[in-house]
């Protein structure tokens, strides 16, 4: 099974405020099929970055082998990730990490609730569900107008509400505010965000199940190095602790400490 | 035919290549990529006597051609290693060497008298020299008189030879080196992390939740180089070099500085294979530049 790859850059594109879409190709998307897994993507000429980075899918074409990233420019290796053109190769390893256990979820009401960067894996995650008969709603939170993206995507598979922090679009405020009139009927919710959203989301849905997508930095990405670990709630499991990395992203909403 | 095996206390290497204690947990993950049974050697992550969860997140942050990490010495304890860790390694039929940490002289004679009774464990890396964790670990490793008296304790109860792991935070490496050396230490491992920081411009505090970190990667191998040419002058012991290795150009270098094998750290997190890759090059590498064994590179490298 092949786990890495030097995929080229079909597209990449300047998409709202620091943020970038890009569209890699190559063998490597038959395996990511389950919505909620990363990518980790090597950065830089030869051992100048000594880390990769951990980025979520949101999107993949099968037929037509191509992936889908969305990345914010925060460092000097997301920076270099914006200025590769098409043509151009980028190796990754992947797809890493569990996803969101969605093969059994059929005819249910769903919330799906993002934030700024976390919005991304929720995409490929509401296009499952949509495919697999589910009426998905969707709350997108931003900063500001400028940073919104996807919202057409989005509307596209599900009844969409945009959030921002200072009003400039959508309703003004935080992704919880929303919860309350929308959270109904709901059978499962998805998140993923800022940590201190899914903290604010699990307490305001806490009698709901549902499933969070955790970020962190990382070093291996493989589960080795024991730089993303989190403490789980269950204070006599066995372990007392889950790694983002290999055990996650995605974790049950009440299975670890935010 | 070049001949990449090497012969050191305790350990018989089909290749001087290991990787570093702390990148490669306890060998499950990495399985997955390549038979581990390639590896000169496998040397797991710290050993402490209880289960120790380490650090607060961020715990990793990159800097120019390295990383700073300050885990903690996360592990769940040493029995628990012993009876759920080590029995996935044994069928790879390579000689695995445990790194052990402690917090007092107590708990690292504790742990190697437990850990060396494995089977499994044909060394010990005595750990003393972990920059991140609040007490034990470092201060061992920068006061020759502590760092002697350590590796004298775990002596006595090891029944396997012992590296001791040398931190480059000290001002006299050569005097740490020789103090472990009259001690009897078996061989020596060097050299750990640099101490360092990292700062988030945005928060205006450390970038990592333990302020300071030790630094790994490529910035710091002209120090390990440096380190490991000036003890190989002065210490007849085995030398097991790392710091920054990414390529056989670079283990030549180690060997030519006075290392007899060398560990593979933070390059592992970039490239998974990276182990593999150098051990299947090495050969090639060395007849390329005219040696005819590891052993005939490590040899010239003493005669500088």
């Amino acid at each position: 099974m092949i786990k890495e790859q030097w995929m080229t850059v079909v597209k990449n594109r300047h998409l709202a405020l620091d943020t970038y879409e890009m569209i890699l190709t190559g063998e490597l998307t038959e395996k990511m099929i389950n919505p909620g897994q990363f990518l980790h993507l090597k950065i830089g000429e030869g051992f100048s970055h000594m880390l990769r980075r951990p980025i979520s899918i949101t999107n993949v074409d099968i037929d037509h082998q191509e992936v889908t990233i969305i990345y914010k420019t925060i460092g000097s290796g997301t920076s270099w990730l914006s200025k590769q053109t098409p043509g151009e190769k980028i190796h990754v390893l992947g797809p890493r990490g569990n996803g969101f256990p969605i093969e059994q979820v059929t005819n249910k009401k769903l919330l799906v609730i993002g934030g700024g960067v976390g919005v991304p894996p929720l995409y490929y995650l509401t296009k499952k569900l949509v495919e697999q008969q589910n009426e998905v709603t969707a709350i997108l939170g931003f900063q500001t107008k400028d940073a919104v993206f996807y919202e057409d995507n989005f509307k596209k598979l599900a009844k969409t509400f945009i959030v921002t922090d200072d009003g400039t679009k959508g309703e003004k405020g935080r992704v919880t505010n929303l919860i309350p009139s929308l959270q109904g009927d709901v059978d499962y919710y998805y998140s993923c965000g800022p940590t201190a959203m899914l903290h604010a989301v699990s307490n305001e849905m806490k009698h709901v199940p549902g499933y969070i997508s955790l970020e962190e930095r990382m070093g291996c990405g493989i589960g080795a190095c024991f730089a993303c670990v989190c403490k789980t709630v269950d204070e006599t499991d066995e372990k007392g602790y889950r790694k983002i990395c290999m055990d996650g992203p995605v974790f049950q909403s009440n299975e670890v400490i935010l | 035919m070049t001949n990449i095996a090497v012969s050191l206390p305790g350990l018989e290497l089909k290749n001087p290549i290991m990787p570093a204690s702390g990148c490669f947990g306890f060998g499950k993950e990495f399985s997955e990529f390549y038979d581990l049974s390639k590896l000169g050697a496998i040397v797991i992550k710290a050993a402490t006597l209880e289960g120790r969860y380490g650090n607060d997140t961020p715990r990793v942050a990159e800097t120019s051609a390295g990383m700073l990490n300050a885990i903690g010495l996360q592990n769940p304890g040493v029995d628990k290693i012993i009876s759920s860790e080590l029995p996935f390694l044994e069928p790879f039929n390579v000689p695995v060497i445990s790194n052990v940490g402690g917090s007092s002289v107590e708990e690292y004679v504790e742990v190697a008298k437990r850990i060396s009774a494995s089977p499994i464990i044909r060394a010990l890396e005595l750990n003393i020299s972990c920059p991140n964790v609040k007490e034990g670990g470092i201060q061992f490793g920068t006061d020759p008189n502590l760092a002697a008296h350590v590796t004298e304790q775990v002596k006595k109860v090891s029944t396997k030879p012992v590296y001791v792991k040398l931190s480059p935070n000290v001002s006299d490496i050569v005097a740490m080196a020789k103090a472990v050396e009259s001690a009897g230490a078996d061989g020596l491992s060097m050299i750990n992390t640099l101490t360092g920081m990292s700062f988030d411009l945005h928060k205006r505090k450390p970038l990592l939740a333990n302020k300071t970190g030790g630094l790994s990667g490529p910035a710091i191998k002209p120090v390990a180089l440096r380190m490991i040419y000036q003890v190989r002058q002065e210490v007849d012991l085995p030398i097991i070099g790392m710091g920054g290795i990414t390529s056989c150009e670079d283990v030549i270098e180690f060997l030519l500085a006075g290392a007899n094998a060398v560990a593979i750290g933070t390059a592992n997190f970039l490239d998974p294979y990276i182990c593999e890759k150098i051990i299947d090059d090495l050969p090639a590498k060395l007849q390329q530049y005219g040696f005819t064994s590891v052993e005939d590179c490590s040899q010239k490298g003493v005669a500088l």
